[in-house]
């Protein structure tokens, strides 16, 4: 975790990095893939903005959330709940889209462009991050430095730690060379839940591996729930 | 090493970003050489889709009961032309399907033989391309029974669909390779939820290839080409959506 040998102490003006290289090189990867893909399948999302649940879904089936315009006023909903969302969603600077030209990759609307980017920079997410996968297991930097412990796992343990991050008490010492329970938790979270269910909900929403790969429609109730799920990730993501 | 901080960098970062992004997204976007490197995206799918398929790995297909109630028409929904007008109101009696191209034996079926060759029924989903999805049951001709009847010469490597119907005056047409073409699940549909073909969904005959998208699956079939070029074919990209709005050749995602 550091540039010092294990075990001997920093004193001093010593520099620690804290992220080793591998770590550092796949996250600043992910964070131009990720927000790229972001952003590309915000227009993607808004070439029909409206997500169901199970195996089908169209014009006819009542979708979960939908976002829409009627003339110059834009409106979500999620359920049976319906919010005007003027000027954020399905219609902001005069234009009605879903998600707004200042979210989306292109600006303006273009599936087949928006797709472009998605399924080019779906490589970058997926590659380095198998990458990252073997590096991380065979360097046993999941088992030694994400891994939490049972000690740290306690409600005792996790509920000061949660309290320490809200007072931005940190660690200064010897322990900041460590992963706090909380970074362990949220990277143990993205690298071994969020990103994968977010690739394989993509995956899912493809009729070439939905053949090669069958039990993705089961895992995830259908090509429409698939569809549905990564919007959801996303947000967890955002908030974590 | 130090000078610049991390705190520093993400905060000048930041403010920059900010304003630049739009324009600069878009400039970037539209620069020949990043679609050229963008565009290397689909080649790599469909070498990984491949490689991770097998050759017939079907589709899923579904039971009665998981149909669509109800499965709304897209796209063209009735060629312009007085020709097709005339084929529908004498039920397609003197219609024929042309199988041409690179074959040894020209064919042209009429709507009568195909429904008396051997026909395979799916029940299976369509996925649009603009996300939404519909269950319908397809009855028809695998495309592998008239490939075989004309004899594909061995040069041919893609099939393309020359379809009735058009926008503004530009056909659309469609293709698809070989390992698609003679795959089970392949076939050229007059049959859906147990009536024959309606108008609206492509009749007489609608392609269907059920591990791609939705534009790949063209209706008013009227001609079907072996070809070892896309590149001859109005304006080369294999169909009208990629000839028009670049979508891509390779519909499997």
């Amino acid at each position: 975790m550091s540039s010092l040998p294990t075990g001997q102490t920093a004193s001093g003006g010593d520099l620690i990095y804290r992220q080793r290289r591998p770590v550092r090189i796949w996250h600043w990867i992910n964070a131009l893939s990720i927000v790229i893909m972001l952003m590309s399948g915000l227009m993607i999302f808004n070439a029909y903005p409206q997500l169901y649940w199970g195996q089908y879904g169209a014009n006819q089936q009542t979708p979960w959330l939908a976002i829409w315009q009627v003339n110059t006023s834009g409106f979500l909903r999620l359920g049976p709940v319906t919010l005007p969302t003027t000027g954020v969603l399905g219609f902001a600077n005069g234009q009605a889209h879903a998600f707004p030209g200042l979210v989306t990759i292109p600006t303006s609307y273009n599936l087949a462009a928006a797709r472009q980017w998605h399924f080019f920079f779906a490589w970058l997410l997926v590659v380095p991050g198998i990458l990252f996968w073997l590096w991380a297991f065979a360097t046993l930097h999941i088992q030694r430095d994400l891994a939490p412990t049972l000690d740290e796992l306690r409600p005792r343990n996790l509920w000061q730690d949660i309290k320490n991050h809200a007072r931005l008490r940190f660690h200064t010492d010897e322990a900041a060379r460590r992963y706090n329970i909380l970074q362990k938790l949220s990277y143990v979270g993205v690298i071994f839940g969020l990103i994968p269910v977010m690739v394989l909900t993509g995956l899912t929403m493809s009729p070439g591996m939905d053949a090669a790969w069958p039990w993705l429609l089961s895992v995830f109730g259908g090509r429409q729930s698939a569809r549905s799920i990564p919007s959801s990730a996303q947000r967890c993501w955002s908030a974590s | 090493m130090t000078l610049i901080t991390r705190r520093n960098l993400v905060g000048s970062l930041g403010v920059t970003a900010g304003g630049l992004l739009l324009s600069g997204c878009d400039r970037i976007a539209a620069a020949p050489k990043v679609q050229q490197v963008l565009s290397l995206g689909e080649g790599l799918t469909i070498r990984a889709q491949r490689l991770v398929s097998d050759r017939t790995a079907l589709a899923r297909e579904f039971s009665a009961s998981d149909m669509s109630p109800f499965f709304r028409t897209n796209g063209n929904t009735m060629p312009g032309s007085d020709e097709y007008a005339t084929h529908v109101t004498n039920g397609f009696a003197d219609w024929r399907l042309k199988v041409d191209g690179l074959v040894r034996r020209p064919q042209a079926f009429s709507l009568a033989q195909i429904k008396a060759m051997s026909a395979r029924t799916q029940i299976t989903r369509h996925d649009c391309v603009e996300g939404w999805s519909a269950i319908g049951k397809w009855t028809g001709l695998p495309l592998k029974l008239a490939l075989d009847a004309a004899g594909v010469l061995p040069s041919a490597r893609y099939v393309v669909f020359h379809c009735a119907d058009d926008s503004d005056g530009t056909p659309y047409y469609e293709s698809i390779d070989l390992v698609d073409a003679y795959h089970p699940q392949t076939i050229l549909a007059w049959g859906m939820n147990d009536q024959l073909l309606s108008v609206g969904h492509g009749a007489p005959l609608r392609l269907r290839v059920e591990r791609q998208l939705g534009y790949k699956q063209a209706k008013y079939v009227m001609r079907v080409q072996a070809v070892d070029s896309l590149q001859g074919i109005a304006a080369g990209k294999g169909g009208y959506w990629e000839d028009v709005s670049n979508y891509q050749w390779y519909a499997g995602i």
